[in-house]
C-alpha cells in the first residue's frame, strides 16, 4: 500500500453523498443510522474462563463500558459444610477450593487451626511446609503462566509449562500419593516425611529449573504479540488496588510491597533468603514479571530450606490432636484412646476467634475460625484472594476491548473453585 | 502495641466503643453499629493507624442472643503490619447496617456475600444483590436454623428424571 494511501481514510464522509445520508439520519422520518448499547453475555460455558464464570459485558463497538460479573455457578457451601465436619474432617474440603494449589490451602487451614490450639510445629515439620509450599507456588505459576499464555494465543508455552509442572506433580505423588488433590497437611504437622530420593529428585530439578524460567522468556519476554497484549492493559494504580484488597502478585504488580511472608513470617521464611519483586506500572505485564521472578525466588527458597533441613519429628507430640501412628494403636492402650476420640469426637479447642493468612500463589488466602470450645468449628469464613479480585474486575475491565477480557481475569489466576467456594 | 490501637478508638469514639479483647495476640474492638463509617474512616485515616487494607468481612448467626448476628470487620495495616478484628451486633428485627464501601471498595463483593449468605442488609450499598444463590432463593443459608442438606430444592426441578417405580 503506498504511504500516502495509509494516512487517508478510504472515504471522505465530507462528501456530499454521505453528508445527505448523515442529515437524513439526524431527522425523524429517515432511519438511517441507529445506536444501542450491545449487551454480550460471557460464559458460563468459555475455555477461557477458567472454571464457570459469566459476565455480562456492556458494550460501545468492542470497548467495555461496564462488565458485571456473575458468580455461583460453582457455589458448593463449602463454609456451611465445614459447621458439620470436625477439624480434621474439614481438611480434604479446603484441597477443593483452589485445586491448582490444594497443598497451599491445607497449609492456609492447619496453620489457622494451629494458631487456635495454640499449638507449635517441631522445626523439619516447619522446612518440609515451606518447601511443599514453594513447590506448590512453582505449580500455580507455571499452570498459570501456561494457561495465561493459551488463552491469549501462544501455545508452545502451554507444553513447556506443564512439562516441568509434571515433574513436581511426579514428586508430589511420591511424597503423599495424590497428584492434584493432596490432603497432606496435617494439623501438628505433616503426613509424610521427604524421603532421599525425593529429595535427590528435587535438587535435580531445582538445578535446571532457573534456565527453564530463562527458556518462557525467550518466547514471551520481547515477543511483540504478548507485550502488546499485556503491556498498559488492565492497569491498577497502588491506591485503587489496596482499596479494592487485592493481595498476592496482582497487588505487588502495582508496586505496594506486601507479602505475608515477609510481613508476618511464618514456617521457615523467616530463615531463609529472599526477595519479595514488585512491578512498577500495575500492568498485566508487570504481573507476569512479578510472577516469573517469584519463581524463582521460590526455587531460592526451596534450595536454602534442603540445605539447612534439620533432623528430626515432622509432626508435633501433642497427643490430643494428632493421631498416634498406627503401630501405636495397635500396641499401646493410651494410643488406642487418643486415635479412638480424635476419630469419633475430635478434639475440643478452647472458645475463641482466629484470623490467619497465608501467602497463596494467587493471593492472601486467610481462614477465619470461630469457635465455642465443641469438636467442629461454630463458624468458618475463608477468605479468597480470587473473590475479592473479582470484586475488582469492573474497575479495571472498562474502557479496554473485548478481547482484553480474558488477559483480565487470566492476570488475576482466577481459580472458581476458591472463587465461588 | 494492640492496646494502643483499641484506647485511641475509646478516645475518638467514647459512646460507639463497647469493648476490646485479645485473643491469640489478635485484637477485637467491638463497637455500635451506629457509627460505623466514621469509625472506618478514622481508622483508615489516621497516620498512626493506617488500616487501608479491608481484608474480609463476614457475618456470625448466634440464634439464641437478643442481638443475634455479628458482623466482622478484619482490617490490616499494610505499612506497619497490623491487623485489627471490628465487630459489631445486629438485632435480628433490624439486621441492617451502614456500608463500608466509601471507605473501602473492596467491601462492594465482600457485603453482597454476607447479604446473600446470612441476610444482613447494608444501608447505601451500591449494587446490593444475592451473589452466589439464584436471585428467587428463599432464606439464607448461613443461618444456623438453615439446614445444611437444603430445603429439598432439588426436588422441584421438572428436568430431573424421575425414579421409575420398579414392577
Amino acid at each position: 500500500m503506498e504511504p500516502d494511501m495509509r494516512q487517508k481514510p478510504p472515504v471522505d464522509l465530507n462528501e456530499a453523498p454521505f453528508r445527505e445520508a448523515s442529515a437524513a439520519a439526524d431527522s425523524e422520518d429517515l432511519p438511517f443510522r441507529r445506536s444501542e448499547d450491545l449487551l454480550l453475555n460471557m460464559g458460563p460455558q468459555h475455555p477461557a474462563t477458567h472454571g464457570v464464570l459469566r459476565v455480562v459485558l456492556e458494550l460501545e463497538g468492542e470497548k467495555i463500558v461496564k462488565a458485571t460479573p456473575d458468580l455461583g455457578y460453582l457455589h458448593r457451601g463449602v463454609e456451611k459444610l465445614c459447621e458439620g465436619l470436625t477439624y480434621q474432617q474439614i481438611i480434604p474440603h479446603t484441597d477443593r477450593l483452589d485445586y491448582i494449589c490444594s497443598m497451599t490451602n491445607n497449609f492456609a487451614y492447619v496453620r489457622a487451626v494451629e494458631k487456635l490450639l495454640g499449638v507449635s510445629i517441631p522445626e523439619r515439620g516447619e522446612y518440609v511446609r515451606t518447601i511443599i509450599a514453594e513447590m506448590q507456588r512453582i505449580v500455580g505459576h507455571l499452570f498459570w503462566l501456561g494457561t495465561q499464555a493459551l488463552d491469549i494465543g501462544a501455545m508452545t508455552i502451554f507444553f513447556w509449562t506443564f512439562r516441568e509442572r509434571e515433574v513436581l506433580l511426579d514428586l508430589f505423588e511420591e511424597i503423599c500419593g495424590a497428584r492434584l488433590t493432596m490432603n497432606y497437611f496435617r494439623i501438628g504437622g505433616v503426613n509424610g516425611d521427604l524421603t532421599p530420593d525425593v529429595i535427590t529428585k528435587l535438587r535435580k530439578f531445582l538445578m535446571v529449573f532457573p534456565s527453564k524460567i530463562e527458556e518462557y522468556d525467550t518466547l514471551l519476554k520481547n515477543n511483540r504479540i504478548w507485550v502488546s497484549r499485556t503491556r498498559n492493559i488492565a492497569v491498577i494504580s497502588a491506591e485503587d488496588a489496596v482499596s479494592f484488597g487485592l493481595t498476592g502478585p496482582t497487588l505487588r504488580g502495582s508496586g505496594v510491597q506486601y507479602d505475608i511472608r515477609k510481613a508476618e513470617p511464618y514456617a521457615a521464611y523467616g530463615k531463609v533468603e529472599w526477595e519479595v519483586p514488585l512491578g512498577t506500572r500495575g500492568d498485566t505485564y508487570d504481573r507476569y514479571w512479578v510472577r516469573m521472578q517469584e519463581m524463582k525466588q521460590s526455587a531460592r527458597i526451596i534450595t536454602q530450606c534442603l540445605d539447612q533441613l534439620p533432623e528430626g519429628p515432622i509432626l508435633t507430640d501433642v497427643p490430643q490432636v494428632v493421631a498416634p501412628p498406627k503401630e501405636n494403636v495397635m500396641q499401646d492402650m493410651q494410643s488406642l484412646i487418643h486415635h479412638f476420640i480424635i476419630f469419633t469426637e475430635g478434639f475440643r479447642p478452647p472458645a475463641g476467634e482466629v484470623y490467619c493468612a497465608t501467602e497463596a500463589p494467587k493471593g492472601e488466602l486467610g481462614f477465619s475460625i470461630v469457635s465455642d470450645g465443641g469438636p467442629k468449628p461454630y463458624r468458618l469464613k475463608i477468605r479468597s484472594p480470587s473473590f475479592v479480585h473479582m470484586g475488582a474486575f469492573d474497575h479495571m475491565a472498562r474502557g479496554y476491548m473485548i478481547a482484553d477480557i480474558v488477559t483480565i481475569f487470566g492476570s488475576y489466576d482466577i481459580v472458581m473453585g476458591e472463587c465461588d467456594r | 502495641m494492640n492496646s494502643e490501637i483499641d484506647q485511641r478508638i475509646q478516645q475518638k469514639f467514647p459512646g460507639e466503643f463497647i469493648g476490646a479483647k485479645e485473643f491469640r495476640n489478635e485484637l477485637t474492638v467491638t463497637i455500635k453499629p451506629e457509627r460505623l463509617v466514621e469509625i472506618a474512616r478514622f481508622l483508615r485515616d489516621d497516620p498512626t493507624l493506617e488500616f487501608d487494607h479491608l481484608s474480609d468481612i463476614y457475618s456470625v448467626d448466634y440464634p439464641g442472643r437478643e442481638e443475634r448476628f455479628d458482623v466482622v470487620y478484619l482490617l490490616n495495616s499494610i505499612r506497619f503490619h497490623r491487623r485489627i478484628r471490628l465487630k459489631a451486633a445486629l438485632r435480628e428485627d433490624r439486621c441492617e447496617i451502614d456500608s463500608v464501601y466509601p471507605v473501602w471498595r473492596a467491601a462492594g463483593f465482600l457485603e453482597r456475600e454476607v447479604y446473600d449468605l446470612m441476610g444482613i442488609r447494608f444501608r447505601n450499598h451500591p449494587d446490593l444483590r444475592r451473589i452466589f444463590m439464584p436471585d428467587d432463593f428463599e432464606g439464607y443459608p448461613l443461618r444456623k436454623e438453615f439446614p445444611t442438606e437444603g430445603k429439598g430444592w432439588r426436588n422441584t426441578f421438572d428436568f430431573l428424571p424421575t425414579e421409575e417405580p420398579q414392577t
